[in-house]
């Protein structure tokens, strides 16, 4: 794994490749995994941490100290420069550029310390209630089944709809093979907004406005599945079906036993995609949906942010626990992605 | 009963006419092979029958019944593809049970006749692998191996060697006729290859573009063919012919003249022949002896110069060019002390003789077939 990470072109020390190379990669790494890394560590800070400026990287937090007489814990500093260098003294109130700090030691004796004197203690410190109270104030599982729900179904659909249309185009020679396909590519061409309200009309119409299915049924024909799949498809011999036909096989069980089970590899990119849409999709249910039990939870985050305040510790928490899902199907499928487009010519 | 009978049958793509009313009988339990050069229909004539093409005119007739409408799986056939078309993501025995569970078969009954056929073929070790982990030879039994599971009335098969190596071949090709020995069904076969025609066949049908040249047993076709398209296809390496003028010509033989005014007299029915009429004097390279002295040895015969030699140390090849350029092969037993650049006679027997008309092919008569099969050169 090592040797693998760290393998170079030049025999002793760098070459100007590895050099650039390293660099590329390094620069990817941090544009990638930089966002989600500071996602992910902000999403344990408290909501005090999150406010400080400039931020910091790390979950920290100072430390606070009971001092008696005071019914508050105060933050607990390290003198930096004038006449108590080197003590730990906690903050009672801030006055203009001078704090009022006591030792708490000594509660009843009150310094008065120039503020650029002092720097804050702090620890690391993982504050995990951003997560629970995501499911115990906030129907965070709730969210999440409506969002699974959509994704699983309108998955499952998206794959059985789109590989039968693409078996139909890619094994069956009709009239009008070639323009019914062309007129699925074409619909790539125009732009969703543009649908947007006719699609709203007819789904109001037919009375799915606030239903899960309002939000699955116009998702499940997408072109990209289509020619993703018809193309994989051209790839397996007729022979095969032909095979199957002598065999007696229907032409369902055809399609059933013989193309889908041959098409794995597209079929695990179009759920790799479809699950990434459907799961992400953000401006379509937010039109269908209106009544926060049957939010998604990328409604649910949008939701998060109030007009008067936002519960950022909160709102982190829960996009983290939205992104978990997609990683791991990801994780899973990606193996497939390579093979999938690779041999279905889509680049 | 499973005869199979064409009656004018037709295919076309759209305006283009690929097989043009074929006119055939195949006997119950016959191994019937369709042989002829690629792009002869062939193929398309084999998928007809088995349903996986439309026919556009004509009848088939399956043990007495017409099909035409009957879909594949209803004609009660079996196909063995050329690329064994096997079913990758299955087992070999879910390969060969795959058929079987269409029909809604019992699991026993599936499970007999998959271990049955998997005895026979020798398929017993390999029956939980895929197909890529077979070797082509095991492919092509496991396509067999389908096919014999169905118990279909008939066997089609389409060019199912092709794919192999050599040796190979020639071991399945063994295997394909001792499976047609034991189960007995009628079964249609495919190749472009004559030699394979030739071994397995009880009937052949040489085609050509859509059309039927001529149909017998591999002995008529190769003793009798019946025009220069057979004659050449027939046979390994392929006759040779010579262009030739007719001198004289009557019912008891014919002599003709070749390019260098060389007269061979030929055993062949001359009737319909006027001299000056141009031919084409077919010859086998088995049926060409070269003597050393041109001048000497037997007079029926043509003078050439050889070029390539392929001694195989029990047979040789001679390729030689004729007084015109045009190539002639010698096919002899034995070794030889003839070299490269020698010009030799070849003598030619008149009864080994096969004279073409050169208008249309078409062949004359030989007069001593039998007698001629049964001498030694």
């Amino acid at each position: 794994m090592f040797s693998w990470l760290l393998g170079r072109r030049g025999r002793n020390g760098f070459d100007l490749t590895d050099w650039l190379a390293f660099g590329f990669l390094g620069l990817g790494v941090v544009l990638m995994l930089g966002p989600v890394l500071w996602l992910v560590l902000s999403s344990f800070k408290t909501e005090a941490a999150l406010q400080e400026f400039p931020p910091r990287l790390m979950p920290l937090a100072p430390v606070m100290v009971e001092v008696s007489g005071h019914a508050e814990p105060l933050p607990l500093y390290a003198i930096t420069d004038g006449p108590e260098a080197g003590r730990e003294l906690a903050q009672i109130r801030r006055i203009g550029l001078n704090a009022q700090m006591v030792d708490p030691a000594r509660p009843d004796e009150v310094l008065n310390i120039h503020i650029n004197d002092r720097e804050a203690i702090r620890s690391v410190a993982v504050a995990t209630e951003n997560y629970t109270t995501v499911f115990t104030r906030f129907n965070f599982l709730l969210y999440f089944w409506n969002s699974t729900f959509i994704t699983v179904v309108a998955t499952i659909l998206t794959v059985l709809f789109n590989s039968m249309a693409a078996f139909a185009l890619a094994k069956y020679r009709f009239t009008g093979r070639t323009a019914v396909f062309v007129l699925i590519i074409a619909t790539l061409m125009i732009p969703p907004t543009i649908t947007l309200v006719p699609l709203f009309l007819v789904v109001s119409q037919m009375g799915l406005v606030n239903s899960h299915w309002g939000v699955i049924w116009p998702a499940i024909a997408t072109p990209t599945g289509v020619f993703l799949l018809r193309q994989y498809m051209l790839t397996i011999p007729d022979d095969l079906l032909d095979a199957a036909r002598m065999d007696h096989a229907s032409e369902w069980r055809v399609y059933w036993k013989i193309v889908l089970p041959l098409s794995a590899p597209a079929l695990a990119v179009l759920v790799i995609f479809s699950v990434m849409w459907r799961w992400n999709e953000f401006l379509w249910p937010l039109i269908v949906l209106n009544r926060s039990e049957v939010f998604t939870l990328q409604l649910a985050l949008n939701a998060f942010q109030g007009e008067l305040q936002t519960s950022w510790s909160n709102l982190l928490a829960m996009t983290v626990l939205t992104l978990l899902p997609i990683t791991v199907v990801f994780a899973f499928l990606q193996k497939y992605i390579t093979q999938g487009i690779a041999q279905s010519g889509v680049k | 009963m499973a005869r199979v009978e064409l009656q004018g049958l037709v295919k076309d793509y759209g305006a283009v006419r690929v097989v043009h009313g074929i006119d055939l009988d195949i006997a119950d339990g016959e191994f019937c092979v369709f042989v002829g050069p690629s792009g002869c229909g062939k193929s398309t004539l084999l998928r007809m029958i088995a349903g996986l093409e439309e026919i556009s005119g004509g009848d088939l007739l399956i043990g007495g019944t017409r099909v035409n409408d009957q879909r594949a799986s209803e004609r009660g056939l079996a196909m063995v593809f050329q690329t064994y078309a096997l079913y990758p993501h299955m087992s070999v025995r879910q390969n060969l049970a795959f058929g079987l569970e269409n029909i809604r078969m019992p699991k026993d009954e599936i499970a007999r006749r998959v271990g049955e056929a998997a005895r026979m073929l020798q398929l017993e070790p390999y029956l939980e692998r895929r197909p890529k982990a077979l070797s082509g030879g095991q492919r092509q039994r496991v396509a067999i191996g389908r096919a014999v599971v169905r118990e279909p009335r008939v066997f089609l098969f389409d060019e199912p060697l092709s794919n192999l190596d050599a040796e190979l071949r020639v071991t399945m090709r063994g295997e394909i006729a001792a499976l047609h020995r034991r189960i007995g069904n009628t079964m249609i076969y495919v190749t472009h290859d004559q030699v394979e025609a030739m071994t397995m066949a009880d009937k052949i049908v040489v085609l050509r573009d859509g059309r039927i040249e001529q149909v017998g047993s591999p002995i008529d076709l190769y003793n009798r063919p019946a025009n220069r398209f057979v004659a050449g296809f027939i046979g390994s390496p392929r006759m040779n012919f010579i262009p030739c003028t007719v001198v004289e010509a009557d019912g008891a033989g014919a002599v003709v003249e070749d390019a260098t005014g060389r007269a061979i007299s030929v055993a062949v029915d001359g009737r319909g022949l006027n001299p000056g009429n141009k031919v084409d004097l077919g010859v086998r390279p088995e049926h060409l002896r070269p003597g050393t002295d041109p001048e000497s040895g037997a007079e029926n015969g043509i003078a050439v110069s050889v070029g390539n030699i392929e001694q195989l140390g029990g047979e040789s090849y001679l390729y030689c060019s004729a007084a015109d350029g045009r190539e002639v092969t010698v096919h002899m037993p034995g070794q030889t002390g003839i070299r490269r650049g020698d010009t030799v006679m070849l003598a030619i027997r008149p009864e080994f003789c096969h004279l073409f008309r050169a208008s249309d092919g078409v062949a004359q008569q030989r007069l001593h077939v039998g007698e001629a099969a049964g001498q030694a050169l």
